[in-house]
């Protein structure tokens, strides 16, 4: 009985925190077109997120390339058919591990950046002189951010994807040798305009998602340090958490 | 310096015309404790007005309910007019335009340059060219002795200059009210004195609307035409410096002389002494 009503307030409380959340992604939207006037704060808000997470997606990508390249070559010389090594490494990378690994490395990077500088400037008054200063901080700070964020992610998975191929390549074709040609022909063959296209729409959901609970957890965060700390964290936690159900239903 | 810092327009009138901001039964409560209980409060236009008191008695928290970053429980704020708890928020980012805020720990935004935190309202809400916000931004920065800082981050200030750059954002769009809060905290004797000649001279020269939240009570004698002294959730004293200095009453006796033993607790409330030290007496 106990057990019943602790899983129904828990249940009650995540519906109220995915309400406010809902309510201020609909707030976000309302100025973003406004904010979109101003793109030299866009701009240097992909910067920041972009450059954050650039190398570290690249490395990540190259080895996640090479280890596919290994692996896919392994399997596949099982059947003889070492040839669709390319298309399995490109489906691989631009449906599945391109989105979600990059999603994953942008919420540890980026997303805990993002969290932690809003929940900051909350905690020493910045946003509440912003307000006094007539401006508003969800249109100055809060949008030009989260919508960098939307932004930078696509394109960090596609270079995530682009590095992967290479990294898969570099494995598959020059140490195992694969045939170069039959590779990259193969897999231009049979990767179809829609799974590139499946793929930049998950990383488009998982950039909306990462930007989204990043900034609402740093602009709701507790005005102290531990405050801070907690909305970094809460971050992270939430957005793996999320990202594994999205998997899931996509 | 006297004849600077001591110049003092007409005899403070406390009629309700002159007044810019008019708190009536004012009512707030943090957490169910309540902060305020009835205050009311008449802020002379064209004056500099000290609010004082205690440290936690809510003076912070007044500027915020001033200035409708927060809403009263009950009672009413009228700010030039405008009824605070009523406001439209384009209406309250109208009124904003003309207020300045001084916060306490400064609040530059601390990815901007101190050059650019001076200019940030003017960049947000004016199309000057180039040439005119960097005059003007000098200008006040200038003014607060600090324009050979223009190109440093926020971070390389200590913690009276942070105030200072935030006291030339504050005035750099020439506002009607200014507010500070605890501007003298942190400062040294010279930096002090500009900081005081430049309320004055503002308020004078310009007739803007000074309110200043500080526990000094000698920094503010020199600078003030009007003292608020809160407690306890209410006004306890109100009169000019000299009239507060000789006020017949305990509570103010005993803060203007800084006394620790009298009418106003010096500690926060909190179960008896001796009994919880020895273990006895359960904290509420
Ligand atoms: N966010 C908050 N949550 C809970 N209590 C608060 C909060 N803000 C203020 N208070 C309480 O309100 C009271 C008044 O706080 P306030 O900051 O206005 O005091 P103050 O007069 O400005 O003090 P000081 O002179 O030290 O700056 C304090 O007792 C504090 O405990
Ligand atoms: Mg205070």
């Amino acid at each position: 009985m106990k057990l019943i009503r602790e899983l129904w307030t828990s249940l009650i409380e995540s519906l109220v925190g995915l309400g406010s959340v809902v309510r201020f992604l609909l707030r976000l939207l309302t100025e973003s077109p406004r904010a979109l006037l101003r793109f030299d704060l866009i701009a240097q808000q992909i910067f920041n997120s972009g450059a954050l997470s650039l190398v570290i997606i690249m490395l990540s990508g190259l080895f996640v390339g090479m280890v596919l390249g290994l692996q896919g070559f392994q399997l596949l010389q099982r059947f003889g058919s070492e040839e669709a090594l390319g298309t399995a490494a490109a489906i691989g990378l631009v449906k599945e591990l391109g989105p979600v690994v990059t999603a994953l490395l942008f919420a540890g990077r980026a997303g805990t950046a993002l969290a932690s500088e809003l929940g900051l400037m909350r905690a020493t008054d910045q946003l509440s002189a912003m307000e006094m200063m007539a401006v508003d901080p969800i249109r100055r700070v809060v949008v030009p951010r989260f919508l960098g964020g939307v932004i930078a992610m696509p394109l960090l998975a596609a270079i995530f994807s682009l590095i992967g191929l290479f990294g898969a390549q570099l494995v598959g074709v020059q140490i195992m040798g694969v045939d170069s040609g039959s590779f990259w022909s193969q897999m231009r063959s049979s990767v179809s305009l829609s799974d590139v296209n499946e793929g930049i729409v998950k990383s488009c959901i998982f950039g909306i998602m990462c930007s989204l609970i990043a900034v609402y957890e740093g602009y709701y965060a507790t005005p102290t340090a531990e405050g801070v700390g907690r909305a970094t964290t809460r971050t992270v936690v939430t957005l793996f958490f999320d990202y594994l159900i999205t998997a899931a239903f996509l | 310096m006297t004849g600077v810092i001591g110049a003092r327009g007409p005899t403070a009138t406390l009629n309700q015309s002159a007044a810019i901001v008019e708190i009536r039964n004012l009512n707030y409560a943090v957490n169910g404790r309540p902060i305020f209980a009835g205050l009311d409060m008449d802020i002379p236009r064209g004056r500099v007005t000290a609010v004082m008191g205690p440290s936690g008695t809510g003076k912070t928290t007044l500027l915020r309910l001033i200035t409708g970053q927060v809403a009263a429980d009950a009672g009413s704020i009228m700010v030039a007019g405008q009824d605070m708890r009523a406001v439209r928020r384009a209406d309250l980012y109208v009124l904003r335009r003309r207020m300045g805020m001084l916060f306490q720990n400064g609040a530059l935004l601390t990815d901007l340059s101190v050059f650019e935190n001076v200019a940030f309202p003017l960049r947000e809400h004016t199309d000057l060219p180039e040439r005119l916000v960097r005059q003007l931004v000098l200008t006040k920065l200038q003014a607060v002795g600090l324009r050979g800082a223009a190109e440093l981050m926020p971070g390389e200030l200590s913690g009276g200059m942070s105030r200072r750059v935030a006291l030339a954002r504050a005035i750099v769009m020439d506002p009607e009210l200014l507010i500070y809060d605890e501007p003298f905290v942190g400062l040294d004797p010279i930096s002090l004195g500009v900081i005081l000649r430049l309320i004055r001279r503002l308020n004078d020269a310009l007739g803007i609307t000074s309110i200043v939240v500080s526990h000094d009570v000698h920094q503010i004698s020199t600078v003030a035409d009007v003292v608020f002294l809160l407690s306890g959730g209410t006004v306890v004293a109100k009169g000019t410096p000299p009239q507060l200095q000789s006020y017949p009453s305990e509570i103010v006796r005993q803060f203007m002389g800084g006394l620790a033993d009298g009418p106003v607790p010096f500690h926060y409330p909190a179960p008896d002494y001796f009994g919880e030290l020895l273990g006895r007496g359960e904290r509420p």
